[in-house]
């Protein structure tokens, strides 16, 4: 593996965002700004702007942790205090990091929170995580419940039940905790730009339809979903930086070139893939380098729409602010039903035309892993296309078996090729 | 009936993974049967549609498992892949309908599964509000429990009417009673109800119509009253964790064997969940939107909202019951049961409540170790206990 990493200026510019995040976080208590601890799914990051506050997302934590080489240690820690093997590792690692002392990413020590913000969007696990931790920080948490897409539609009834909860559990708690009122016409400032940066976002991930794909919608997918899915949406920084991708891909795609991996570009596509499942984190690069040393590309994945589904019509609208929240957290997703992600993977499958799919199970995250091998199957039987399976872990490197996984993969590509008569050697370029 | 006679009833009924008895009521009744998985639904809805709730618990560790195993990777609980296992070999043909509580991730999803599998069949999510308040998350339950009415009113062709709700919330409230008459007296005189016996009773619940199920609690009752049990030296002891998956039977006599009554538990929650009289001013369902509301069950799949800090009821239930300690026995993979684990720990200690902990499954064989484990925690609480 190559020790230099090739980057784009959009990751050099989200690299600086989260780094200066990461150094507002480290003042926010001299700032006197309250800080906020939720989750991807269903955030509320504009609500939270608009109060001045400052969100922390253990998740995002956890992944960085991951990324670093750091979660073995803390998820020993955890366990060491009594937490399970067979639970979430983010949840252990989120733990373990705080009984170390709470550094961040960056060095620097992150907030106590003011408010557990419980936005509990298709995970069990969100409760039982700020049950433990209200444990330890004796702090408040603001539930709110968003109810499962069972049928595969949000009722006007779901809508009505989050909104109000926003209304009178949500809002309150802030106010509450940053003695401010709500300022609803920033609020809807908040919401617009959001809309700007989602539909950037949006051509982003649709530039894979074109062969060559210019992204690869998963590896570089969670790099361009960073800025959207954490503490920046709303923002102006957010709106600059999805136009600044948005013209870099453009720019590629004009030029017909593939998706830029930390090796380079990455030229002659031989294989294009839907991934359903979160990667893993502790062996990020590694994993990303058994696909692009085949030459596969990731024309569409499911974990980029943990934090939303704007590609399926999505937009935050600034004239509902409290509603349009809703629906956004009710369209996250892991709260999608199980026939709900069979279909939008096919479609997936279908609309990126893609040789195959692949299921990345992770032992960590039951929302996401239960009924992945029944999908498998169904998405198999409804596209006619062969699926791969494997199985690995979000920040737990236990579980992370590079050469099972290699295995696995390399058998899967071989098949691929072997069905559409793919040429096994790489072309001279 | 005598005692023996009515636990080799219950057993029988323990072992009927395939569902003959609900079967024979089918035929007798003409009536509909709609499954429902732990841990909470409201069964009175389904009672007073004309429709036999069944709880169905897996098949323990009576069923081999080959189909269940190709739906769920290793590291999945046991739960969902016998309920498949059951439900994919026909023997969940005669229901005519599935519920799935939101008791977690995995249950959630095996509603997505079902629907997949089985479209034919009515299955529903019930998901029950995790936002308290009566004005909203109040109102949304209402609208659910209506939406359910409406789905087995026409699964069942009876739609009922408010005195209908009030009489089958009727029927369980006296089965509820009843239930808790037989923890009371466990609690009180343990060698009086062994464990297996009343884990007997409580599966029979799940499986026989209400008031057959009351009648036979009367008779039970009836009958200990009658008979004399010996008193052994056994440590009193609360058992935690296992509301969802069961753990088999041999493991409750194990315990036993291992010289712990069992005065509490969180077996089979539903058995022992509260419903209020209906009010004359409000209807009917309004006692089963507060019946959840105004719950004051740790069911682990519960947001405990602030004030409310977990472990506060076991600590109460604990020293009520008169136990001297906790076994905490949660079911492998269980999200719910082992994430709140430490949680309920520090609250034993703080209370210095000893406990001690262990996994099992549905189909656990290997008892040997568990009983070595449960047999020194009770030795340890009858030697140093008092001290």
């Amino acid at each position: 593996m190559k020790a230099s990493v090739v980057k784009e200026p959009s990751m050099v510019r989200q690299k600086e965002l989260i780094e200066g995040y990461f150094h507002r976080l480290a003042r926010a208590k001299e700032d006197g700004r309250a800080v906020v601890y939720t989750f991807v799914p269903g955030n509320l990051t504009e609500l939270l702007l608009a109060f001045d506050a400052l969100p922390v997302l253990p998740e995002i934590n956890a992944l960085q942790s991951g990324m670093r080489k750091l979660s073995g240690e803390y998820i020993a820690e955890a366990e060491r205090a009594g937490h399970s093997e067979d639970v979430c590792s983010y949840v252990k690692c989120d733990i373990g990091m705080m009984l170390k002392g709470n550094v961040g990413p960056t060095g620097e020590k992150l907030p106590e929170p003011d408010l557990l913000l419980l936005s509990c969007t298709g995970c069990f696990t969100f409760i039982k995580w700020f049950e433990l931790l209200r444990q330890r920080y004796r702090c408040p948490v603001a539930m709110l419940h968003v109810p499962y897409q069972e049928s595969g539609v949000v009722t006007p009834a779901m809508v009505a039940y989050v909104a109000k909860q926003l209304e009178t559990e949500v809002v309150p708690k802030l106010e509450r905790v940053t003695k401010k009122r709500l300022d609803v016409a920033r609020l809807q400032e908040l919401l617009a730009r959001s809309r700007t940066a989602e539909d950037d976002l949006v051509a982003v991930f649709e530039s894979a339809r074109r062969r060559p794909s210019p992204i690869d919608a998963y590896f570089s997918g969670v790099y361009y979903i960073g800025p959207l899915f954490t503490a920046f949406r709303g923002t102006q920084e957010a709106v600059d930086f999805y136009r600044l991708l948005r013209a870099e891909v453009e720019a590629r795609a004009a030029l017909g070139q593939g998706p830029v991996t930390p090796e380079g570009a990455l030229e002659d596509e031989r294989f294009r893939l839907v991934v359903e499942g979160p990667p893993n984190w502790t062996h990020f690069r590694e994993f990303w380098k058994m696909f692009y040393d085949e030459r596969a590309v990731v024309v569409a994945s499911t974990y980029t729409k943990v934090g939303g589904l704007y590609d399926r019509g999505f937009r935050h609208d600034p004239s509902r602010p409290l509603e349009t929240l809703a629906e956004y957290c009710l369209g996250c997703y892991t709260n999608l039903s199980l026939p709900a992600r069979v279909e939008l993977i096919s479609d997936y499958v279908r609309d990126y035309q893609a040789d195959g799919f692949l299921i990345n199970s992770v032992k960590s995250c039951d929302s996401f892993s239960a009924g992945q091998l029944v999908m498998l199957r169904e998405i198999e039987e409804r596209t006619s296309r062969a699926g791969a399976f494997i199985e690995t872990d979000l920040v737990d490197p236990r579980y992370f078996s590079a050469s099972n996984v290699k295995t696995r993969l390399e058998s899967y590509f071989q098949m691929l090729a072997q069905e559409r008569r793919v040429p096994e050697t790489v072309p001279a370029s | 009936m005598s005692i023996q006679a009515i636990v080799e009833r219950c057993e029988a009924l323990y072992e009927d993974v395939e569902l003959a008895a609900v079967r024979a009521w089918k035929e007798r009744t003409q009536g509909k049967a709609v499954g429902y998985l732990p841990a909470y639904v409201p069964r009175e809805i389904l009672h007073a549609c004309g429709v036999l709730p069944v709880g169905i618990l897996g098949g323990g560790d009576q069923v081999e498992i080959v189909r269940g195993d190709a739906c769920f990777q290793s590291y999945i609980c046991h739960l969902p892949r016998s309920v498949l296992e059951l439900a994919l070999s026909g023997k969940l043909d005669v229901l005519d309908g599935m519920l799935f509580p939101s008791t977690c991730d995995v249950i959630r999803n095996l509603s997505g599964i079902w629907k997949l599998r089985f479209p034919g069949k009515l299955a529903r999510y019930v998901d029950v509000p995790q936002n308290f308040d009566p004005a909203v998350g109040g109102v949304f339950y209402r609208r659910l429990l209506e939406d359910l009415i409406d789905d087995l009113a026409e699964l069942s062709g009876h739609r009922p009417s408010d005195d209908d709700l009030r009489a089958s919330i009727g029927a369980y409230q006296t089965n509820r009673a009843l239930v808790e008459e037989l923890y009371r007296l466990r609690a009180q005189a343990p060698w009086r109800v062994p464990t297996s016996e009343a884990y007997l009773l409580l599966r029979a619940g799940m499986l026989l119509p209400v008031e057959e199920h009351s009648a036979l609690l009367r008779d039970y009752l009836a009958e200990v009253e009658r008979e004399e049990r010996r008193e052994q030296d056994n440590a009193r002891i609360v058992l935690r964790g296992s509301f969802c998956e069961q753990p088999p039977l041999t493991l409750v006599r194990t315990l036993e064997r291992a010289g712990c009554y069992v005065v509490d538990d969180d077996f089979m929650p539903i058995l022992r969940w509260g419903v209020g009289r209906p009010s004359d001013a409000g209807d009917a369902l309004d006692a089963l939107v507060r019946a959840w509301l105004e719950s004051e069950s740790e069911l682990p799949s519960r947001f405990a909202a602030d004030g409310q800090p977990k472990g506060a009821r076991l600590v109460e239930k604990t020293r009520r019951s008169g136990a001297e300690g906790v076994l905490l026995a949660a079911p492998n993979f269980c999200d719910p049961a082992l994430l709140e684990r430490p949680m309920l720990q520090e609250a034993l200690a703080e209370a210095e409540i000893p406990c001690t902990a262990f996994l099992y499954a549905e189909n656990t064989g290997q008892l040997q170790p568990i009983r070595e484990q449960a047999g020194t925690f009770a030795d340890s609480l009858k030697l140093w206990g008092e001290a």
